[in-house]
């Protein structure tokens, strides 16, 4: 039932933020900050207790629980959390934490609401990371869209409207497909049995070889890349990403685009082996190409946030990778990538965030030379760039290197290719700094460095960043049973030894 | 007739009292208030009287009337339909510019076009589809042309009755042509008569077809629906979207299903590509009106093009599916529409159909605006609305009917669709004037709700969101008049001649 509580808990609390608005406006932040503690705490006790779970074919879930919801049509409220939900909502009420403080840079106006919307997108993250009925995944998949749009419509920068439009319309439009596809999927299995039923666990221990298999997957498959986002399906991304505000632009870069990994592993391989390896070769490409052209359009902006939004695309090129290249050590290396992407990207919007509330300009032709005045947020600043261009002892290193080691068993090209990306984001990661905190001084009037709260603040991330870094076993031995469960589940062809030979 | 007969019938009987009783009062002084109470009235009687109707389903009434559950659930959607417009209609009248209207003319021709509407659920039989028809078009015509004193809603009206006389003719020449070829003009017998001129038969489907898709203004059907939407006060508005189309689907989807009409390639290509047509053009001209009433007519456009799916995947599931989406349809757009009735943007009175009139309405009337936005979701069919329940429906139809272009344009129009949808709710949300002229030329609102008007979209809230989370008691009702439809044996096979006489003596 904790998974239960923690949502209700999320949705309840956006709530009574946007009712705490009319005493003030500090409290919708006082009530938002509170609740993300308890969630934390939430989920810390859960993680604790991760290694009593009840084992099925999926894998041992923790905090199970399953009711009744649509009995006409088999759907049911069913919640489950294995090693993979699990850190992964860990990041989601990290980073929410994050946007909650980071809210206060530069939300100053219907605070109240903002909570409310940032809280429920959250919830839906929650609930996307931890549903095993199909229906109930595609709800929260669609129902985390509409705050988050409303967060950029209404608190983000200049053309917030267009950007929030366009995000909606990529989402939701390949929200219907992967609907189409999910209930192509359902009704296939009930022309097979006779059984209605939307439940994950169900649909995977029956035997996935329908008909159109290739056209569901692609439904599904085409629904997370959008979201991930995979080149060519990415350019609702540097929009939503640079118009929205500092916290809107946290969870959307830490949490959103996670959701995306999270479906292409727990949904498209397990559910459609077969299938899946037919389209292996070409996701892996486009992978590569996405991570080879993020890079290069990162390095041509002069937006700071855009700067990081195609980064992201970068980043997010090497999960579609480990996705498919389908080892273990590639998913360890998506699951970490996404977790280390998640706190440094996060970071680097916060940084954002503060420069162009210190600055007026997102624009690094106008920066230059900050470093001067304001050396503890350029410090920190350049941890979490040096973090997303792969520096050894930060977290982005261990996701990308064990991707590229897991890829390595299964195309040389491949592998190779994407380790170029690694150079790109020397690059670009580099120029970031360069452009915004050296050279000369434009003499900007709003200079002004990080107080020490902000200083401890942020430090938090770059520990977590750093602990992940120098010692990720504890999460490596947290996902890896529910990551051997799915492999098991997605590779018919190959030898379940060799699945064993890999552990890690 | 027997006992039974008249039990089954007791929805049509209860509603035709009252308008029996509505005409003798009209006389009598303060008949206006009376004529308030009797309405609602008689629409809740008649709703109570829908289960004990349901004591005698399957059962044919005459060779004209079929009461069955999909009949009867039918007649529960129509019949609450049709309350929520006649609470609608007298709190938002209310409102309107000029002297208090009376409103018992428009009570009782509200009455008659429920009756025609009710007729059309349980009609097997070409008499009984063209009766009813006429019940429901004739007094709808006058209540859309009803504030006569108004140039739009006379227009409105005008092109209402051209229309409604056009698409009679070719009904008329439609069941013609099938009576030539078949020389019956039951439903059933038409499929199994053997007829000397097939083409006939096809080529008069085809014609029904048409007037039902004039009816339900599908593209290329549609052009009158901008027109009437915009003219016609919200509460007809809302009449004409749910209850009168409803009541159209309900009769093609027997008539269809009976005939067995989607079997033969004309019909059933002719209807695809109108669905098709529908769902994207729709949507497409949608994306152009500044007008929120003509945006929600080419959303309805859109709409019952979706729609068109469960009827070509027709069977159990078809029926099912086709009235859940009816049901989350009628109540999103009542809402929508309630909405636009209710909020007198300024002291003119006039309805809130302009763009402007949403602009930063959530700071000046904040529940209002919610409401609205909750109902642009469910359009759009966002998760935890009846909007979303709807839309399961549409896809589950499409895929049961392996009716895979029709699901593309489903995707694609659902798409564009949340284009316009999503761009009025969050024009709702922004600050007022950053859009639409200068802020000053907001104006400050005009009243505050009344008592009925408050309960009214309380209610419609309550069964957007509640049935939206918990759609399973809708499910359950849709469901039975599915397999109620689809499993009356001897029924629908017809009485033989001799029992048919009996009736008559």
């Amino acid at each position: 039932m904790t998974l239960v509580w923690l949502i209700g808990l999320l949705l309840a609390g956006g709530v009574v933020a946007w009712g705490g608005e009319r005493f003030g406006s500090a409290w919708p932040r006082s009530i938002a900050v509170t609740v993300m503690l308890i969630a934390l705490v939430m989920v810390l006790g859960l993680w604790s207790g991760a290694a009593t779970g009840v084992v099925t074919p999926g894998g041992p879930w923790i905090a199970h629980v399953e009711a009744d919801w649509i009995p006409r049509f088999g759907i049911a409220f069913h919640f489950g959390a294995d090693g993979l939900s699990l850190v992964l909502v860990v990041l989601t009420i990290i980073l929410g934490f994050a946007a909650v403080i980071a809210a206060n840079i530069d939300v100053k106006e219907r605070v109240g609401f903002f909570h409310f919307n940032l809280l429920w997108t959250l919830a839906g993250a929650v609930g996307v990371f931890t549903a095993l009925d199909l229906f109930l995944f595609f709800v929260f998949w669609e129902a985390m869209l509409i705050p988050m749009a409303l967060i950029i419509a209404l608190w983000g920068h200049e053309k917030r409207r267009a950007a929030a439009l366009k995000f909606v319309l990529f989402t939701q439009g390949s929200g219907l497909l992967l609907f189409a596809a999910i209930l192509a999927l359902v009704f296939a299995h009930y022309g097979d049995t006779g059984l209605w039923t939307f439940d994950y666990l169900t649909l995977l221990a029956a035997e996935g070889s329908w008909p159109g298999n290739l056209w569901i997957l692609l439904g599904f498959v085409i629904a997370f890349a959008v979201k991930l986002p995979m080149v060519p399906l990415h350019s609702w991304l540097p929009d939503a990403h640079t118009e929205a505000p500092t916290a809107g632009s946290v969870v959307l870069a830490g949490v959103l685009l996670k959701t995306g990994g999270y479906g292409l592993i727990r949904f498209t391989a397990p559910l459609f082996p077969e299938a899946a390896q037919l389209l292996a070769p070409y996701a892996m490409a486009l992978g590569v190409f996405g991570i080879l052209y993020g890079a290069v359009l990162a390095y041509a902006q002069s937006d700071f946030k855009r700067l990081v939004a195609y980064s992201s695309v970068s980043h997010m090129g090497f999960v579609l990778l480990g996705v498919f290249a389908a080892t273990l050590w590639s998913l360890q290396g998506a699951v970490i990538q996404m977790l280390a992407h998640g706190l440094s990207t996060g970071g680097l919007f916060i940084m954002a965030g503060l420069l162009q509330h210190r600055l007026g300009t997102r624009d690094m032709q106008r920066f230059g030379g900050l470093w001067a005045g304001m050396p503890r947020l350029g410090a920190l600043t350049l941890i979490f760039a040096v973090a997303a261009l792969g520096l050894p002892g930060l977290a982005n290193f261990v996701g990308e290197f064990l991707v590229l080691l897991g890829t390595w068993e299964r195309s040389v090209w491949a592998a190779a290719f994407a380790a170029l990306g690694m150079v790109g984001a020397v690059i670009y990661a580099l120029a970031l700094i360069q452009r915004t905190f050296h050279g000369a001084p434009h003499g900007n009037p709003g200079v002004r460095d990080l107080d020490p709260r902000a200083v401890g603040l942020l430090a938090v991330l770059v520990l977590l960043l750093a602990g992940l870094g120098l010692a990720p076993q504890p999460v490596l031995d947290t996902t890896a049973p529910a990551l051997e469960a799915l492999l098991r589940l997605s590779e018919p062809a190959i030898l379940a030894g060799e699945v064993a030979s890999h552990g890690l | 007739m027997v006992f039974e007969d008249f039990l089954a019938l007791a929805p049509l009987l209860v509603l035709a009292v009252a308008i029996v009783i509505g005409l003798l009062v009209a006389a009598l002084p303060g008949s206006d208030r009376m004529m308030a109470g009797l309405t609602p009235l008689a629409l809740v009687l008649a709703l109570a009287s829908l289960p004990m109707a349901a004591e005698t389903a399957p059962r044919l009434v005459t060779p004209l009337l079929l009461v069955d559950g999909y009949a009867l659930v039918f007649s529960g959607l129509i019949l609450v339909a049709a309350l929520l417009v006649a609470v609608l209609s007298r709190a938002a009248f209310a409102g309107r510019p000029g002297r208090p209207p009376r409103l018992q003319e428009f009570d009782l021709l509200l009455l008659l076009a429920v009756l025609g509407a009710l007729v059309l659920t349980g009609a097997t039989h070409m008499i009984s589809f063209v009766i009813g028809l006429e019940l429901l078009s004739i007094p709808l015509l006058a209540l859309i042309a009803y504030p006569r004193d108004e140039p739009l809603p006379l227009e409105a009206g005008l092109k209402y009755l051209v229309i409604a006389g056009v698409s009679s003719a070719t009904l008329f020449f439609g069941l013609a042509l099938i009576y030539a070829a078949t020389g019956t003009m039951d439903f059933a017998a038409i499929a199994r008569t053997p007829t000397a001129h097939p083409a006939f038969v096809v080529a008069g489907l085809v014609l029904v077809l048409v007037a039902g898709g004039f009816k339900l203004s599908l593209i290329p059907f549609h052009m009158w629906a901008p027109d009437v939407y915009q003219g016609a006060p919200a509460p007809v508005t809302a009449f004409v979207g749910t209850v009168s189309k409803a009541a159209v689907f309900a009769l093609l989807f027997r008539l269809f299903e009976a005939t067995g009409a989607l079997a033969s390639p004309a019909p059933l290509w002719s209807l695809s590509a109108i669905a098709f047509a529908s769902m994207i053009g729709g949507n497409l001209l949608a994306l152009l009106q500044q007008n929120v009433k003509r945006l929600l007519a080419y959303s309805s456009i859109a709409h019952f093009g979706y729609l068109m799916v469960p009827l070509l995947a027709g069977g159990t599931f078809g029926a099912e599916a086709g009235l859940a989406y009816l049901a989350g349809y009628s109540v999103t757009l009542i809402g929508a529409l309630a909405v636009v009735g209710l909020l007198r943007p300024d002291a003119s009175g006039r309805e809130a159909e302009r763009w402007s009139d949403y602009q930063g309405l959530f700071r000046r009337r904040p529940w209002l605006a919610g409401l609205f936005a909750l109902m642009l979701l469910s359009l759009a069919g966002i998760p935890l609305t009846l909007g979303f329940i709807a839309k399961l429906y549409a896809f589950a139809a499409g895929i049961d009917g392996a009716a895979w272009l029709l699901l593309a344009g489903l995707i694609a129009g659902s798409t564009i669709g949340l284009f316009y949808y999503l761009r009025l709710a969050l024009a709702l949300f922004a600050p007022a004037g950053a859009v639409a002229g200068p802020a000053d030329a907001m104006p400050a609102d005009a009243t505050g709700l009344t008592l009925p008007a408050r309960g009214l979209l309380a209610a419609l809230a309550v069964a957007l969101v509640g049935l939206g989370l918990w759609p399973q008691p809708l499910i359950g009702l849709v469901r039975e008049a599915g397999t109620l439809a689809a499993t009356e044996p001897p029924a629908l096979s017809r009485p033989d001649p001799t029992e048919a006489r009996s009736w008559t003596e």
